[in-house]
């Protein structure tokens, strides 16, 4: 039992709140929602994907555009890069989630890299995880205004960890997932799971306002949109 | 027009050249100027710095002095401040609500909606911005916090400027940032409204111009003390000032002259 | 150990001098401004990096077309927020312990700090790793953990900065911006252990040293400790916006989290996201969107910590939001816009305000959350550390009206003054202004005495000296002289007739 539970400190503040509103008053306030629930950019449409490669771009992303499946997995190969064998002799590994297309795991063992699946109920452990060269996932939702790429934890996007402690990102986003504005997206999302919203790789600004990529989380973030072709 | 001028106690006291520059302008324009003498103070000073029960009878006689303009006795209300402007319109409701004096509070509101600063005045109410002006000068506009931010006036000031035949106008730099005045701020914060006032002084030296102008005296009595103290070799000079000179005065404001005569200020 | 006549005295330790008080200085703004002012170095980061993230702000707020109606909405949802406060917090409390997690409350920083050092030792470390925040920073949560044996590690670049330079914070978004890259090598050369030794300083070569120096740290450590932008109460969903990683690796990696936030953080419904994950980027950091946001409901099984702790901190927010007007403070999302454009804080930095919560909305909060004790109290300066511009409401993505609340609160000041019958040379002068100005005749009167005033400017034309307090003005500016005639007198005698 930790201290607030028995000393009734939740009764407590709850006590002093009401006692707070009771002086300040509880009038209920009318919330006005005017603001743009839907932008100028349909989902998926030519413009919409633009607009994100557009932002993409800006925020130092890798931008890959695949129209089918052939593009595709030239894509991801080309993504990986060709693989540099460790110094054990082994091949190098990639980390994918348990529910990620079939077809796009065997492209990652043909280009040469050792697959390892990694599940809630069946992890990668943390050191091995942090040997990986790269993950591949797919993704929830992507805004195109705000370059936003959102993964919700759903079986082809895994767990928040495998995302985040690889050096590389490959992220492979559908074009009808891509919305224009931040309300469609939200009005996508739900509370289900835990969400990483994820725009551009990290950067800091903090020692002289100097912009640097790539501080903690994967540097290098590539994005593969499929059933787009470049504009 | 019946326009009724409310000096403010600072232009009254320390600079009526403000207030004659705008009975000279309205006047040329062809409107009738009164002089409510009963006419002291907006309260501002004692609303911000937290002395609202002194507030309330400077307010009080304010207010029972203008209310003629809600039975017709003028069209409009004009101050040449953009401070005491915001105050009477954002604060003196208040001041008057809050010690329950809702009738006060109402007849506030009420000619606070007639009362306009200047330049809302010229371009708004008697939609001008040509008011016949001669300023064979080079001049740079500050524009007030209050003026720009309370009430919004925008680019007035500066359309009423541009139209001054012969001035010289040149834009400064960071124009919108304070110049650390604030009323008792200078005092009490004394240091810190240097360190503003410095930066402003510089922007306006970058100008080039010879004459820094705005809608607010505080403000230019502020700059103005810090331009003298540095022998800057730039004057402050209010908008109406500008707006009220004229070829007759050699582009002078008209009553420089006068105001010569009274002191040898270097402004 | 002191002596007196050679006798060692005990004294009790003072906890105050231990550690300094997050909320309340030990100097009044106006004697703190006197020398941050005078610090150089700071002056010019600051005035650099205000101007560059102000710039940012305004590219990318021109950009939004909706920006003042998703203001409007934010201002009311906030609003809505604080009415219904005691609900949300229920239904939070109900939604978090449905989905696995355990919600604690504390009325102040002292036991939010009580509870947090209990959940650590019930997880037997000794060493935890910490995402920027400043609820945490509010309750002085490292200096407590210290006093124990605990070691809490700063994650943040910035607030790694500030920590290893054994410093404070100087602004709540860029907390090191009073460093620059050369003082930064020499603190982690100086502090980081295992700083490469050939280090740079170069920004990117700096911030890469950071991200090996906490990525060990990162994988090995097993308690993390987070505060939350947001937290949503119909879902019981927490929000963590950041930039660096350091946050998705702490929410992430660890066993246990235990996350401290303020209860005014809520937003009542999941939509309510769609207008604050527009307002907070674009207002803080001048970004359309931060690089990274983490949420997370509770515990997921396989995912992220398995055991996850929100403590929900009162510490005087509860006295804010007893006043109908006051309250508005706590409509604040901490996205330090404010800062960023305001004149005063641009030049004289964080420190001056003595609490964690600067700047204008510092200005604003601090003295609520702690209350104050009369115009001794640095607290009591706090609303008076500003000249009412108005900079800081036109930015305010959730339309605080700071101006207003300041001269709100010196109204406090002055009232509580009044209580106490402190005698104060400036209430003597404004009872005597109010009268002098609330009658013309008295006003005409006083006039008379400004040729007083003439005499001293004499032929210069200008006063250039003045006795205490007007010396205050003198010792910067000039005063014009004043002029022969007043408008009135002026009037009289050439409109007589005209009233």
């Amino acid at each position: 039992m930790t201290a607030s539970r028995s000393s009734g400190a939740r009764e407590h503040v709850l006590a002093r709140i009401r006692g707070a509103l009771s002086q300040s008053g509880t009038d209920l306030v009318e919330i006005p929602r005017e603001y743009r629930t839907v932008g100028p950019w349909k989902p998926g449409a030519p413009a919409t994907i633009e607009l994100l490669v557009d932002r993409l771009v800006d925020y130092k992303a890798i931008v890959h555009r695949a129209a089918d499946v052939a593009e595709l997995t030239t894509a991801i190969t080309q993504s990986l890069g060709a693989p540099t064998t460790l110094t054990t002799g082994a091949a190098p590994a990639v980390v994918v989630p348990v529910g990620l297309d079939a077809g796009w795991v065997d492209t990652i063992r043909a280009a040469g890299f050792e697959v390892l699946t990694d599940s809630r109920t069946d992890p990668v452990p943390l050191d091995r995880l942090d040997t990986v060269v790269a993950v591949v996932t797919a993704a929830r939702v992507a805004i195109a205004d705000t370059g936003t790429i959102v993964l919700d934890g759903a079986d082809d996007q895994g767990r928040r960890a495998i995302t985040l402690v690889p050096d590389h990102h490959i992220c492979v986003v559908r074009a009808d997932q891509v919305v224009g504005t931040v309300p469609e997206g939200v009005a996508l999302l739900t509370a289900d799971c835990p969400q990483t919203w994820i725009s551009g790789p990290s950067a800091t600004s903090d020692i002289e306002l100097s912009r640097v990529e790539g501080v903690h989380g994967p540097r290098t973030l590539e994005v593969i949109l499929v059933g787009a072709a470049a504009g | 027009m019946r326009i009724a001028l409310f000096a403010t106690c600072i232009a009254d006291a320390m600079f009526p050249q403000a207030p004659r520059a705008t009975v000279r302008v309205l006047e040329r324009l062809g409107h009738q100027v009164f002089f409510p003498p009963d006419q002291v103070c907006c309260a501002q000073m004692h609303v911000n710095t937290g002395y609202l029960a002194e507030a309330l009878p400077v307010v009080k006689e304010h207010v029972r002095t203008f209310s003629p303009v809600l039975t017709g006795a003028w069209d409009a209300i004009v101050a040449p401040s953009g401070s005491c402007t915001g105050s009477i319109r954002h604060q003196q409701g208040m001041v008057a609500r809050r010690y329950g004096e809702n009738a006060l509070a109402d007849d506030a509101e009420a000619v606070a909606a007639r009362t306009y600063e200047l330049s809302e005045l010229l371009v708004d109410v008697l939609g001008v911005t040509d008011v016949g002006a001669y300023f064979p000068h080079h001049v740079t506009y500050h524009p007030t916090c209050h003026s720009l931010r309370m009430l919004h006036v925008g680019d007035k000031p500066v359309r009423l400027l541009r139209a001054v035949e012969g001035i010289r106008l040149t834009e400064l730099p960071n124009a919108e940032s304070c110049c650390g005045f604030g009323g008792t701020f200078a005092l009490k914060n004394a240091d810190t409204s240097t360190a503003m006032l410095s930066d402003k002084m510089a922007a306006v030296k970058a100008t080039g111009a010879e004459v820094l102008t705005a809608g607010d005296y505080s403000c230019l009595m502020h700059i103005g003390g810090g331009l003298s103290r540095t022998r800057a070799g730039v004057r402050t000079m209010h908008l109406a000032e500008i707006l009220a000179a004229e070829q007759s005065t050699g582009g002078a404001a008209a009553d420089a002259v006068a105001a010569a005569e009274a002191s040898e200020a270097v402004r | 150990m002191t002596t007196f006549l050679g006798v060692p005295l005990r004294r009790k330790p003072d906890p105050e001098l231990r550690h300094p008080n997050p909320l309340r200085g030990s100097e009044s703004f106006p004697q703190a401004a006197r020398h941050e002012l005078g610090n150089t170095q700071l002056r010019a980061n600051l005035a650099h990096a205000t101007s560059v993230i102000r710039a940012k702000r305004a590219a990318v707020v021109n950009e939004v077309p909706d920006w003042e109606a998703l203001r409007d909405a934010g201002s009311a949802i906030k609003a809505d927020v604080m009415v219904r406060l005691p609900e949300l917090l229920e239904q939070l409390e109900e939604k978090v312990t449905a989905r696995g997690g355990v919600v604690h409350w504390a009325r102040d920083a002292d036991e939010a700090n009580r509870i947090v050092i209990e959940l650590i030792r019930a997880t037997g470390q000794t060493e935890v790793i910490k995402v920027k925040s400043m609820a945490t920073q509010e309750i002085g949560l490292n200096e407590a953990l210290e006093d124990v044996g605990i070691a809490a590690f700063e994650t943040d670049l910035a607030e790694l900065i500030v920590q290893l330079g054994h410093d404070r914070p100087s602004h709540i978004l860029v907390p090191a911006i009073h460093r620059n890259r050369a003082e930064i090598r020499e603190i982690f050369l100086r502090e980081m252990g295992d700083a490469p030794p050939g280090l740079t300083d170069e920004p990117r070569a700096l911030a890469m040293a950071a991200r090996a120096h906490l990525r060990r740290k990162f994988l090995q450590s097993k308690v993390a400790i987070s505060g939350a932008n947001f937290a949503i109460a119909d879902t019981g969903t927490l929000a963590v916006v950041e930039s660096e990683g350091n946050g998705r690796m702490c929410l992430t990696l660890p066993e246990t989290l235990i996350t401290v936030m303020g209860i005014e953080k809520l937003l009542p419904t999941w939509q309510d996201l769609e207008v604050f994950m527009q307002l907070l980027p674009r207002s803080s950091t001048g970004e359309r969107m931060n690089p990274y946001t983490s949420m997370w409901t509770g515990v997921t099984p396989g995912d992220g910590p398995q055991e996850f702790h929100l403590v929900l901190l009162d510490n005087g927010r509860t006295r804010a939001l007893a006043d109908t007007v006051g309250r508005a403070a706590l409509h604040c999302i901490r996205c330090s816009a404010c800062l960023n454009v305001c004149p005063v804080y641009e030049r004289t930095g964080g420190h001056a305000y003595g609490s964690v919560y600067p700047g204008p909305i510092g200005a604003v909060l601090t003295p609520q959350l702690t209350g104050t004790t009369g115009h001794g109290d640095p607290n009591a300066s706090l609303p008076y550390a500003s000249t009412l511009c108005g900079a800081c409401y036109e930015v305010c993505p959730v339309k605080i009206d700071i101006p207003s609340l300041l001269v709100m609160l010196r109204a406090r000041m002055v009232d509580e003054d009044r209580g106490r019958k402190v005698p104060d040379g400036w209430s003597a002068a404004m009872k005597a202004a109010s009268w002098v100005m609330s009658d013309a005749g008295r006003f005409a009167a006083a006039e008379k005495l400004t040729g007083v005033g003439r005499l001293v400017a004499g032929k210069k034309g200008r006063i250039s000296s003045l006795p205490f307090p007007a010396s205050k003005w003198t010792a910067a500016r000039d005063l014009p002289s004043p002029p022969a005639e007043t408008f009135r007198t002026w009037w009289a005698r050439e409109r007589g007739d005209q009233s």
